[in-house]
């Protein structure tokens, strides 16, 4: 009998009571430790310069000091480096969304020879890092006088739009059927008309995925702003802002301050994430499992 | 007849097919001229600068394999692979065995799976440098977070930034934060998985441990080799937390490769050192991804093969 066989271990994850505490003990804990961290931040946003040196420190701040988001507002200028940001972020945007979405169409709905080849080397570059390129980059980036301007940090972006970004719309296109463009190519339209009028309309759930990748990611992009925007404090992203404003105070360290900064640079990303959670699934879904 | 009176009408070019050649290169020409202009260009250019000793003032001076004698010569070069090959050993087998264990949980069906699964991603869309920033005062060493909990419970302090023997598993721990994002790739895999395979098993006698080897494991070994490679790139590419929470030390027990990489480049300005370091990586990452394709890739079942 394999029951005889079963070690006191197995038989116990078969349990049914044993298990269901197990899930939920688990993943009560799991939870607390990822939150905590949060709940850390926020706390020590709304306290006082000295009031995060209280030691044990105090979870609710009494009375909590609001000022300190104004105050990390305005101590360095944020308005600025989150008009910046935007200024990267919309440029960043159409580029992405037009130049991936019109690669991935060729990839997806025409048949050409040479097209496994560069299909397998879009793929080759989504896993190859960045990184890599990084100095020669900068090299000629700064050869052509573009370092201190944001050209770097989205011409690029127009050139295909992230090869990640064409290999998810590319599988989307895929999915869609035949037949739609089939009454299109009788009346004699292009291949581009198709792709605009019919294809890109229908793609609208892939396209706001990578609207919500491309906005992560721009938003978060801290090395590309270090190397070519460090030089001028009024060319700063909010990413590179936040990193210099840990040494804006002479010799001291204004937790209160940083953490405040710190939670206004991640509630728009949290904002976004709840806002199109759906998405952000599908994005998982699409990517991951045909990786 | 008809067909020939169709072909003149047809301007260059005339046959079908190279119409739809022409098509398609024309569709992916973007991709095709980014990667010659941002990827090829500048890759040959450090292959180029590898050979020279430039600092971006005076011109390049060529110094053939000097890069390359210097490298073997530097005691940096090595900690700076000592402490990424550390970070990559430890953070990626435990990330994903913690996230495959978590995702498994969660796939337990329960109504708060969405509330769970929201919790655990969160960490990790918190931007790098926000990040950074928390977890400098998380693990501050009078006043953080982490020495409060291990006070707490009795533990004594440590000075997680300070000592070099705790500074590499505080970052540890700090990515391993942000395991969500690895753990819902395992959730959409998971929930993949035809419900009918576990009620085949359940009839062959098999509990939650059995099918949980012989069905879930097999069946997501794809998904979690593909974790596997993108957690060793992603593992090799650290930098951020390098560079803001640590600089590179105490006495150099976080000095990144990547942070290493750009010490070299842009405050030195050593840029043929930095360019012989870049291609250095670029080898040692096709090298793993190859390695792990070859022998862990053969442990991966793949359900279906034709599509």
């Amino acid at each position: 009998m394999s029951a005889s066989t079963r070690t006191t271990a197995t038989q116990l994850l078969d349990n049914e009571r044993f298990w269901r505490t197990f899930v939920w003990t688990t993943l009560l804990v799991g939870a607390v430790v990822m939150i905590l961290p949060f709940l850390w931040l926020l706390s020590s946003s709304l306290k006082t310069e000295l009031g995060v040196f209280r030691y044990p420190p105090e979870w609710i701040p009494d009375p909590p000091q609001f000022s300190n988001y104004i105050d990390a507002w305005t101590t360095r200028p944020f308005g600025l480096y989150l008009r910046n940001t935007i200024v990267i972020l919309l440029l960043n945007e159409i580029a992405v969304l037009v130049s991936a979405s019109f690669c991935a169409y060729g990839f997806a709905r025409i048949d050409f020879p040479g097209r496994n080849v560069w299909f397998a080397i879009l793929l080759a570059t989504v896993m190859l890092p960045g990184i890599v390129t990084m100095i020669p980059q900068f090299v000629i980036f700064s050869r052509i006088g573009w370092v201190n301007t944001i050209l770097p940090l989205t011409v690029p972006f127009f050139f295909g739009g992230g090869a990640f970004n064409i290999f998810l719309l590319r599988q989307f296109f895929r999915t869609l059927p035949a037949e739609l463009a089939d009454a299109a190519y009788i009346d004699g339209a292009s291949e581009i008309t198709i792709y605009w009028r019919i294809m890109l309309p229908l793609a609208k759930p892939a396209l706001a995925t990578i609207a919500i990748f491309t906005f992560i990611g721009t938003w978060n992009d801290f090395m590309g702003p270090l190397l070519y925007l460090a030089k001028d404090p009024n060319k700063f992203t909010v990413a590179l802002g936040l990193a210099m404003f840990r040494t804006a105070f002479a010799g001291r360290t204004r937790w209160d301050l940083l953490m405040a900064a710190s939670t206004m640079m991640i509630i728009p990303v949290i904002f976004v994430f709840f806002v199109a959670q759906r998405y952000f699934i599908q994005g998982i879904a699409i990517s991951g499992l045909k990786g | 007849m008809a067909v020939e009176a169709h072909r003149t009408r047809l301007p260059w070019p005339r046959t079908r097919r190279a119409r739809r050649t022409l098509t398609g290169y024309f569709f992916i020409s973007p991709f095709i001229l980014g990667f010659f202009l941002f990827f090829v260009g500048p890759a040959l250019v450090a292959a180029w600068l590898t050979m020279f000793d430039w600092n971006m003032i005076r011109p390049p001076f060529f110094i053939g394999l000097g890069n390359f004698k210097k490298m073997f010569a530097d005691d940096l070069f090595y900690q700076s692979l000592k402490v990424t090959a550390y970070f990559s050993l430890v953070s990626v087998p435990v990330g994903l065995v913690l996230s495959f264990f978590l995702a498994l949980l969660m796939n337990f069906k329960t109504r708060s799976i969405a509330v769970f699964r929201t919790i655990y991603y969160l960490p990790s869309i918190v931007p790098a440098v926000a990040n950074a920033v928390l977890w400098s005062f998380v693990l501050n060493t009078e006043f953080g977070l982490l020495n409060a909990l291990l006070d707490a419970i009795g533990l004594p302090k440590i000075a997680w930034l300070q000592e070099p023997d705790w500074a590499m598993p505080a970052i540890i721990l700090m990515s391993l934060w942000a395991l969500g994002a690895t753990m819902v790739i395992y959730l959409a895999g998971l929930q993949g998985i035809p419900q009918s395979l576990y009620e085949a098993a359940e009839i062959d006698g098999a509990g939650r441990w059995a099918s949980l080897i012989n069905v879930t494991i097999p069946l997501m070994s794809p998904v979690i080799f593909f974790n596997l490679i993108i957690g060793i790139i992603g593992s090799f590419q650290i930098f951020t937390a390098g560079f803001l929470i640590t600089g590179g030390g105490p006495q150099h027990a976080t000095l990144f490769y990547v942070l290493y990489i750009y010490r070299n480049g842009l405050q030195y300005f050593d840029m043929g050192y930095a360019s012989l370091l870049a291609w250095v990586l670029f080898f040692l990452i096709f090298a793993f991804t190859l390695l792990v394709f070859k022998y862990v890739g053969r442990y991966v079942y793949y359900e279906d093969v034709g599509s």
